[in-house]
C-alpha cells in the first residue's frame, strides 16, 4: 500500500510507547512471599523447562500448584517453555528449580519485558496492520489513523507492559485478531485454526467463539447445506478437531491427564466474583449481597442463563445474515455479555471485549472512543496498586488525542453516525420532541470523562473514609 | 501527597488542552503529543548531568553572587554564562516547594524521587518555548503549490521534525539538559529574520548567548549578515554591496542592544573584579583536545590515525617506546596531551582551522547576499565547521547543524537529502550519551534505541521523498 512509511512510523510509535510503559514498576515487584503475576510468568518457565509435561498440572514435591500453579491451556505452557530455553541460554539462574523463586534483577526485567515485546511484534502488531489495510471503503490516511489509535490502546499497554499480567495477552488477543481477520476474508480454514490456537492459549477466549461459530455456520447456511456449506462444515469440524488434538496430544494418553488440566482452567469452585469487577453481579451486591443469598450452583445456573439470554439475538441474526461488518458487531456484543454476566470475571478480561471495540473504532469512532477510555478507568484500581498512575494517565491521554484527531470524533455525532437512527425514530413516535438525542449524548460524554477525570485525582490524592475502604476500588466499576 | 497534586495539576492542564485538540487542530496535536511522550521518559537513565543542574540549583540558591563563580565543592562547577545562573535561581524557588534538600550544596549526587520529577517537568515546561519557535518558523516555510494531504505540506513536515527530533529528546529528556528552550530561542532569533524584524533577532541572539556560550560557533553568521543585510540598507542591482547606503544608525543599535545585554549578564561580574575567573570557568581550555566522549570530528580522525602510527611505529621499532607519554587518549578522561607521531595540537591552532573553514561561506555570505535562506546556509556551515575543527567539542553540538537544517530541508530537494544524511549520522553519533562509562550500562535503552531509530530514519525518507515533489526548486 502507499504511504507504507507512515504505517511503519505508527507502528514504531506504538512500540516506543510500549517500551516506554515496561520501564516502569511491574506487579508484586519486591513484595515476597507471593510477589505477583511476573513471578507467575517465570515460575512457570522454571516449571515448563524442568519437569516432564505429565508433571506441569500436577500437585507434586516439585510442584505447588498453590504458589502460582499453572492455569491456563497448553499453548501458553509451550510458550514458557520456548522462553525457558532461551533463559537458560542466557542465565540458567533465572529458572532453576526452586532457588530461583522470586528472582529479580535488571537484566530478568529486560528479559521478561523484551519476551513480552518480541511477541507482540510477532503477533499482535502485524494483524493490527493487516486488519487496517483490509478496512474498505475508507482512505488510506484513515486506514493509517485507525492503526495508530488502535496501537495505542491503553488498556492492553498498560497491562502487559506495565502490570505484566500472568498472559501476554496481546498473543491471545493477537491470535483472535489474526482468526477475525481469516474469517472476514474467506480464509475461513485458517482463520479457525487461528482461533483455535487463541482458545488454546488462554480459554477466556472462548467468549468470543460463540460469535465465530454463528458466523461460520451462517455461511455453510448460505452455500446450501447439501453442497458446497455441507464440505465447508466438515472442512471447518477438522481443522478445529486437528488443532485441539496437536495442542493436547501429550495430554491425551491418560484421562486423568486431560481431566486434571480442565480442572486447573475452570476453577469453578472459586465463585461468582473476585476482587472488584466492573461487571454487574459486583455492581450489584453493593445494594444486594448476591454472594449470601443464592447458594453456589445457583450462582452459576443464574448467570449462565442471563449470559445466555443476553447474546442470545445478536448470534441469532448473524447466523441467519452473515457479514464481516454484522460478525464484529457481534463479536462486541457476546464478549460484552460475557463479561457482564459470566461467573468468575476478571478485571482484565475487559480487554476481550476491547479488542473488537477497537475493530470497529471506524464505524462508529464516537461510541468506540468513550468505551475504550472507560474500559482503561475501569481497570484504574490495579494500575494504581502498580504505582502506574502517570503511565496510565499519559496513554490515555495520548489515545485520546489520536482519536480526536484523526476522527473528529465531536463532529461526528449525529444520529445517523452512532446508528441510533431506528431507536430515535421509534422514539419520536412516542415523544415527537425527542429530536436531541446527540446533545444528551455528548452531554453524558463530557460528563462521563469528568467524572473520570475527578475519580482518579480523588483516589490519588486523598484517603479513603474508615468506612468504606474500597470505595475507590468500586466506584469506577459501575 | 504534594507530589501527587503537582502530577494532577500538568496532567489536568495538558488534558484541558488535549480535549481543545479535540477541534483538529494537528499542530496542538503534535506538541501535546511529544509532551506526553516526554512524561513517559521520566523514569528513564539520566547521566551526570542530572547531578551537574541540581548542583547549580543548589549553588545559585544558597549561595551569594560573588561565590557563584568561585564554588568548588562539587566537581560540576558552574561554567555557563550567567543569564543561565540567573535561570537556575528562578527555578531553585520552584524547587524548593518540590525537596528542600536538592537545594542544599553539601547533598552530592541527591536524586530523590522528587528531585527527578522535578528537573524533569522543569525540562518539559520550558520546551514551551520551543514549542512556540516551532510555530514561528512554520510560519516562514511556504508550500510552493497547495497541498491537500496534510503529511505532505512542509509546515507539518518542519513541525514533526523539529518538535519530534530524536537528537533533542534523548539529550534533553533521557541525557538531561535543557537544550529545549536554548534551541527555542535560536529558532526564534532566525524566524525574526526571515520575518524581517532584525533587531529582534539580533537581541535574541545575543540573550542566547549569555545562556549558552556555545552558540559562539555561530556568531560569525549572524555578525557578517546583520552587518552587511542590515546596516548596508540596499544593493547595487547585481547584488553586490552599495557602499553608500551604509546606515550608522542601524549599526549603532545593533551595537547598543548587545552591549545592553552583555552589561546586564556580565555586569554584576565586572563590579566583583571577577570577569577573569568568569572566563576560566567558560573557556576551560585546561580540558584537552577532546572531550570525554569524542566528538566525531576531524580531531578525532587525527588522534586515531596518531594512535595508529605510533603502533605502527613500534612494530617497526621506528619508536622508542620509553619515550611515548602514558596517559591514552582513548580511555575517556578530560586532559591535555601529547601527540606521539604527528605534531601536537593547542587551541590556537584549532581556531585557525576553525577560521579557515568558516571563511568560503563568510565570503559568500558578504559578496553575494542571498537573504534569510543564505544567512541560515552560512549558520550551518559554521556550526559545522567549528564542531569539525573546534576545541573540546561536544557531540551534542552537532544538534547545532542538525536543527537549523530542517528549517532548509524543507525547502528544496538537494537540501532535504543532505539533510537526512546529516541527522541519522548525527543522532547516530550521540548513542553513546546513552550508556555511562562506569559500568552501568543500562540495558534497558537497547531495544528502545533501535526501534527510536528506525522510526527517524524511517520518517526522514518518506520526507525526502515529498520534498523532491515541489517543482522548480
Amino acid at each position: 500500500m502507499e504511504k507504507w512509511y507512515l504505517m511503519t512510523a505508527v507502528v514504531l510509535l506504538g512500540l516506543t510507547v510500549r517500551w516506554t510503559v515496561s520501564l516502569n514498576s511491574y506487579s508484586g515487584a519486591g513484595k515476597p512471599p507471593m510477589f505477583g503475576d511476573y513471578e507467575a510468568q517465570r515460575h512457570w518457565q522454571e516449571i515448563t523447562f524442568n519437569l516432564p509435561i505429565k508433571q506441569w498440572y500436577f500437585n507434586s514435591s516439585d510442584n505447588n500448584l498453590q504458589y502460582w500453579g499453572l492455569d491456563y491451556p497448553p499453548l501458553t505452557a509451550y510458550h514458557s517453555l520456548l522462553c525457558a530455553y532461551v533463559a537458560q541460554f542466557i542465565n540458567p539462574d533465572w529458572i532453576a528449580l526452586h532457588s530461583s523463586r522470586g528472582y529479580e534483577s535488571q537484566a530478568h526485567k529486560l528479559f521478561m519485558r523484551a519476551t513480552v515485546l518480541i511477541a507482540d511484534l510477532l503477533i499482535y502488531i502485524p494483524a493490527v496492520v493487516l486488519h487496517c489495510c483490509c478496512l474498505k471503503e475508507i482512505s488510506t490516511k484513515k486506514k493509517i489513523a485507525n492503526a495508530l489509535c488502535i496501537l495505542l490502546y491503553p488498556g492492553l499497554i498498560l497491562i502487559d507492559y506495565g502490570h505484566f499480567q500472568i498472559m501476554y495477552n496481546s498473543v491471545s488477543l493477537g491470535l483472535a485478531l489474526w482468526g477475525v481477520l481469516g474469517v472476514s476474508c474467506d480464509w475461513d480454514l485458517l482463520g479457525s485454526l487461528a482461533f483455535c490456537l487463541a482458545v488454546n492459549y488462554k480459554q477466556m477466549e472462548l467468549y468470543h467463539s460463540l460469535p465465530f461459530f454463528c458466523f461460520l455456520l451462517g455461511k455453510c447456511f448460505k452455500k446450501g447445506l447439501k453442497g458446497k456449506g455441507f464440505v465447508l462444515f466438515v472442512k471447518l469440524a477438522g481443522t478445529v478437531v486437528a488443532s485441539f488434538t496437536l495442542c493436547w496430544l501429550p495430554f491425551f494418553t491418560e484421562r486423568a491427564q486431560a481431566l486434571q488440566v480442565l480442572r486447573r482452567l475452570f476453577p469453578v469452585d472459586r465463585g461468582l466474583f473476585e476482587d472488584k469487577v466492573a461487571n454487574i453481579w459486583c455492581s450489584v451486591s453493593v445494594f444486594l449481597k448476591i454472594k449470601d443469598i443464592l447458594p453456589h450452583h445457583v450462582q452459576i445456573i443464574v448467570s449462565f442463563c442471563l449470559t445466555l439470554l443476553s447474546l442470545l439475538p445478536a448470534c441469532v441474526k448473524l447466523t441467519l445474515q452473515p457479514s464481516p461488518k454484522g460478525f464484529r458487531f457481534t463479536l462486541v456484543s457476546c464478549a460484552l455479555s460475557f463479561f457482564l454476566f459470566s461467573f468468575q470475571v476478571h478485571e482484565k478480561s475487559i480487554l476481550l471485549v476491547s479488542l473488537p471495540v477497537c475493530l470497529v473504532l471506524s464505524e462508529i469512532p464516537f461510541m468506540s472512543t468513550w468505551f475504550l477510555l472507560v474500559s482503561t478507568f475501569s481497570m484504574l484500581p490495579l494500575l494504581l496498586k502498580d504505582d502506574l498512575l502517570m503511565p496510565s494517565v499519559v496513554t490515555t491521554m495520548a489515545f485520546f488525542i489520536a482519536c480526536a484527531t484523526s476522527f473528529s470524533i465531536f463532529e461526528k455525532t449525529s444520529e445517523e453516525e452512532l446508528r441510533l437512527k431506528s431507536f430515535s425514530v421509534s422514539v419520536r413516535k412516542h415523544l415527537p420532541r425527542f429530536t436531541f438525542l446527540p446533545r444528551i449524548i455528548q452531554h453524558l460524554f463530557i460528563i462521563s470523562v469528568i467524572t473520570m477525570v475527578l475519580l482518579t485525582l480523588m483516589t490519588v490524592t486523598l484517603d479513603p473514609p474508615q468506612k468504606l475502604p474500597d470505595l475507590f476500588s468500586v466506584l469506577p466499576s459501575p | 501527597m504534594r507530589i501527587k497534586w503537582v502530577e494532577c495539576a500538568a496532567l489536568s492542564v495538558m488534558a484541558a488542552l488535549s480535549v481543545m485538540t479535540g477541534g483538529g487542530s494537528w499542530f496542538l496535536a503534535l506538541a501535546l503529543g511529544v509532551t506526553l511522550l516526554k512524561c513517559l521518559l521520566i523514569p528513564t537513565y539520566h547521566s551526570t548531568d542530572f547531578e551537574v543542574h541540581r548542583n547549580w540549583l543548589a549553588i545559585t540558591h544558597s549561595l551569594p553572587i560573588s561565590q557563584w563563580y568561585y564554588e568548588a565543592t562539587s566537581e560540576w562547577t558552574l561554567d555557563y554564562p550567567p543569564f543561565f545562573a540567573w535561570f537556575e535561581y528562578a527555578l531553585s524557588h520552584v524547587a524548593k516547594y518540590f525537596d528542600q534538600e536538592m537545594l542544599n550544596v553539601h547533598n552530592l549526587n541527591y536524586s530523590s524521587s522528587r528531585t527527578l520529577l522535578f528537573q524533569r517537568f522543569s525540562v518539559i515546561f520550558t520546551d514551551a518555548l520551543f514549542v512556540y519557535a516551532v510555530h514561528e518558523c512554520c510560519k516562514c516555510v511556504d508550500g510552493k503549490k497547495a497541498c491537500k494531504e496534510l503529511t505532505e505540506k512542509p509546515k507539518f513536515i518542519l513541525s514533526v521534525l523539529l518538535l519530534w527530533n530524536f537528537g533533542l529528546l534523548i539529550v534533553d529528556h533521557i541525557h538531561f539538559q535543557y537544550n529545549g528552550f536554548l534551541f527555542g530561542l535560536m529558532l526564534l532569533s532566525i524566524a525574526r529574520l526571515f520575518q524581517k524584524r532584525h533587531m529582534e533577532g539580533a537581541f535574541l541572539f545575543a540573550v542566547l548567548l549569555h545562556f549558552k556560550h556555545i552558540y559562539l560557533y555561530v556568531a560569525p553568521a549572524y555578525g557578517i549578515y546583520l552587518l552587511r543585510s542590515y546596516c548596508f540598507t540596499a544593493n547595487k542591482p547585481d547584488g553586490s554591496i552599495r557602499w553608500n547606503s551604509f546606515s550608522f544608525v542601524r549599526l549603532i543599535s545593533l551595537g547598543l542592544t548587545v552591549f545592553l545585554v552583555s552589561a546586564l549578564s556580565l555586569g554584576p561580574f565586572l563590579a566583583l573584579n571577577q570577569l577573569p575567573q568568569v572566563f576560566s570557568r567558560l573557556f576551560p581550555f585546561k580540558r584537552g583536545l577532546c572531550h570525554a566522549y569524542w566528538a566525531p570530528n576531524f580531531w578525532a580522525v587525527y588522534n586515531a590515525l596518531d594512535k595508529v602510527l605510533s603502533v605502527i611505529g613500534l612494530q617497526l621499532k621506528l619508536l622508542d617506546p620509553k619515550k611515548i607519554p602514558k596517559a591514552s587518549m582513548t580511555s575517556g578522561l578530560v586532559q591535555q596531551f601529547q601527540h606521539t607521531v604527528l605534531p601536537s595540537v593547542t587551541p590556537l591552532v584549532t581556531l585557525i582551522c576553525t577560521l579557515i573553514a568558516i571563511l568560503p561561506s563568510i565570503f559568500c555570505l558578504w559578496f553575494k547576499p542571498q537573504g534569510p535562506r543564505g544567512f541560515l546556509r552560512c549558520l550551518i556551515l559554521c556550526a559545522l565547521s567549528s564542531f569539525m575543527f573546534g576545541w573540546h567539542v561536544h557531540e551534542k553540538a552537532i544538534l547545532l547543524a542538525i536543527l537549523p537544517m530542517s528549517l532548509l530541508s524543507v525547502g528544496k530537494a538537494g537540501d532535504a537529502s543532505i539533510f537526512l544524511i546529516l541527522s541519522t549520522t548525527g543522532h547516530y553519533s550521540l548513542f553513546p550519551l546513552l550508556f555511562t562509562a562506569p559500568g552501568k550500562k543500562n540495558l534497558f535503552l537497547i531495544g528502545w534505541k533501535l526501534s527510536t531509530s528506525l522510526a527517524w530514519a524511517l520518517w526522514k525518507s518518506s520526507v525526502n521523498l515529498y520534498s523532491l515533489s515541489p517543482p522548480g526548486s
